[in-house]
């Protein structure tokens, strides 16, 4: 796999977005049950060669959004609306077959567990090179040598002998090692990684977000990185999208996010991660309650019954996303900005 | 491996003494009995003595089932008394054979072709109208008795209408035997129409004797393929962008006839063991024919073979089941 040299792929902020989703909403029907609306108006825009993180607590939208971008929630029981322009096509608006084209090919995702998300009884090779028969049109074993540089690429030792293993005979880091390279097959323009390194060890979360950040700059490829870990933005997103309730209540630069939250909510992620840096014996401050407590956004802000500084107006009035000089925010009574 | 099955096979050995010894006690404390059997009611007390002892029924138990191991070792299984007077046991069982064998194939293809393609097809749309009504048919198919089957089919489509023939394996056209199963018989010595009149009689009872496997194997395809489908390995597949076919045939089957194909190991030992009440119906001459008949009239030697002889296949098919598990499914190869 080289970097083939067509586009310029730096993350020039005026550039033309590659991925640009508008207004997604997501919504579950079930029979007997109220319709559950998990993404609701998401919009945000992914640049060539730019890392945009989603990030958000379990349940937030965060990964349903990734599945409606790439088609593949459920044929039944949901519906999508609004637009996710890649390249000047709406996918949400694609006929199946012609999203089955792409998925693998112009868009790549890598998954959460790695071991489950490897079919057990294939063997690694032939779950690289069926990427490759599927969308190169190439014949096996053309596709064997290619697979076997792949795995080589993504840092996976001895790579002939790995093409014949299944995946129970590699260890957690090697097989979220043999997805990326599965997902980077075809040169995709844009990855999506939903929780890559939730499944691993520490030691090893680091290896592999390296090892992200490294073929992103290599191959210029757009990467949305979907996480619940700050630390996981902080090394890696050039800009961090926060989600709560199925809305973004904060999107900013990576730096400015860190150094200035506005949203009580990014500011209470930020405190509730440990810090080296911070004195040692200083507690971690928890963001009180749960999503179960969660307001209807309809008629006032959702995060207000576990906000730290709620006014009366947050459970009166829904919040609007208010965008000014590269940052937007949800937020009626934002947190001070103390330099 | 070799020391997987050599421990398989002596199981086996353990589980044929453990049975033989039960049947041996069992058989001999029915009611009724061998020598009433062959002599009827009215005997006189002196015939019946003589019988009995030249039989050897007049020794106590223990010594009885002493000889019967004995002579087993020697390959010797005694000789029936009813089935085929005078013949071997074994013999007996070995002609039966192919006739159950034969009946048990295509009964378990029939359900095979039609249980797995429905199964996967349920789960695919699972709720749909399609799905329920296949449900309520498996439902039906393993709750209908299968004599009652049996004998409505004969009734209709052969006593009514002439559709298939009445019973027995084969019409009256002297065909060259083989290997005594015929439909493969008529392919061999190119005897086509006897292989066509084999078949024709196969319909039938193979219809009958496929309902409770068709039921089994279907719901366990249904619910194996439903399971699979929401694993994560097959939204990878999904996020590949590969084919349907792919997804399907690679991703999906493979993992979920792991299942399956345990249950089609159980069903073909429960069919070899004996189809007793679909061969009685159509009178098919098969195994379950003979245990019927040497259940009736007390035939000890050829109860004791038949019965035996279905243990045995019964562990050797739950062996290539596992066996076969080893070359599916690659965790199991390396533990």
């Amino acid at each position: 796999m080289t970097a083939t040299a067509t586009t310029p792929r730096t993350g020039r902020p005026g550039q033309e977005p590659l991925l640009s989703v508008r207004d997604l909403r997501v919504t579950f029907r079930r029979q007997g049950e109220e319709p559950f609306t998990a993404v609701d108006g998401v919009s945000f825009d992914v640049r060539p060669g730019q890392t945009v993180g989603l990030v958000g607590e379990s349940g937030c939208g965060k990964s349903v959004t990734s599945l409606a971008i790439m088609g593949l929630l459920p044929a039944r029981g949901n519906t999508v609306e609004g637009t996710a322009t890649y390249d000047g096509t709406d996918l949400l608006g694609l006929p199946p077959d012609q999203m089955r084209d792409r998925r693998g090919r112009d868009i790549a995702m890598i998954f959460q567990d790695p071991l489950s998300s490897l079919n057990p009884v294939i063997p690694i090779g032939l779950q690289v090179t069926e990427v490759l028969e599927r969308h190169r049109g190439m014949r096996r074993r053309a596709a064997r040598p290619l697979a076997r540089d792949l795995l080589d690429r993504v840092g996976i030792p001895d790579p002939d002998r790995r093409l014949t293993d299944y995946p129970h005979q590699l260890s957690g880091g090697m097989r979220q090692r043999a997805l990326i390279a599965m997902a980077l097959a075809c040169e995709p323009r844009l990855l999506i990684a939903d929780e890559p390194t939730t499944a691993l060890d520490v030691t090893i979360q680091a290896q592999i977000l390296r090892l992200l950040k490294e073929l992103v700059e290599e191959t210029g490829t757009a990467l949305v990185m979907i996480t619940h870990d700050l630390g996981v933005v902080a090394g890696l997103c050039d800009e961090v999208n926060v989600l709560y309730g199925g809305r973004i209540v904060e999107r900013g630069e990576r730096h400015e996010l860190f150094a200035a939250p506005r949203h009580p909510y990014t500011s209470g992620l930020l405190a509730s991660i440990p810090r080296l840096d911070g004195a040692r014996g200083a507690p971690l401050t928890p963001i009180p309650g749960s999503v179960a407590d969660n307001l209807p956004w309809e008629s006032a802000c959702a995060f207000a019954p576990r906000c730290s500084q709620p006014v009366q107006r947050c459970t009166a009035e829904t919040p609007r996303l208010e965008e000014s000089a590269g940052r937007a925010l949800r937020c009626f009574n934002p947190v001070e900005v103390t330099r | 491996m070799a020391r997987f099955i050599i421990r398989r096979l002596l199981q086996m050995v353990v589980v044929v003494f453990v049975l033989s010894l039960m049947l041996f006690f069992w058989l001999r404390s029915l009611p009724g009995g061998t020598v009433s059997a062959i002599l009827g009611e009215r005997a006189t007390p002196q015939t019946r003595a003589a019988l009995t002892k030249a039989l050897g029924l007049d020794q106590p138990v223990w010594v009885q089932y002493w000889r019967f191991v004995e002579r087993a070792a020697h390959g010797e299984f005694g000789t029936s008394t009813r089935v085929l007077p005078g013949a071997d046991a074994l013999d007996i069982f070995l002609s039966r054979l192919p006739a159950t064998i034969e009946l048990s194939f295509f009964a378990l293809l029939l359900a095979v072709v039609l249980a797995i393609p429905l199964g996967y097809l349920s789960a695919r749309r699972a709720g749909s109208p399609l799905d329920s009504g296949l449900v309520v048919t498996s439902l039906v198919g393993v709750a209908v008795p299968v004599f009652f089957l049996a004998f409505l089919l004969k009734y209709q489509l052969a006593v009514e209408h002439h559709v298939f023939p009445v019973s027995g394996r084969q019409d009256n056209l002297s065909c060259t035997r083989v290997t005594n199963f015929f439909v493969l018989d008529g392919l061999l010595t190119r005897e086509y129409d006897c292989s066509v009149s084999a078949l024709k009689h196969l319909v039938l009872p193979s219809l009958a004797l496929a309902t409770i496997p068709f039921a089994v194997i279907y719901r366990i395809t249904r619910a194996s393929v439903l399971e699979v489908l929401g694993e994560d390995y097959v939204r990878t597949a999904e996020s590949k962008g590969l084919t349907a076919r792919v997804i399907r045939g690679r991703h999906v089957l493979r993992n979920a006839l792991l299942p399956v194909v345990t249950t089609i190991g159980l069903q073909t030992g429960g069919l070899l063991a004996g189809a007793v009440l679909t061969e009685k119906v159509f009178n098919w001459g098969g195994i379950g024919n003979a245990l019927a008949d040497a259940f009736e009239g007390r035939d000890y030697a050829v109860l004791q073979v038949l019965i035996l002889a279905a243990a045995m296949i019964y562990v050797v098919i739950n062996l290539l089941v596992d066996i076969s598990y080893a070359v599916i499914d690659p965790r199991v190869r390396t533990r």
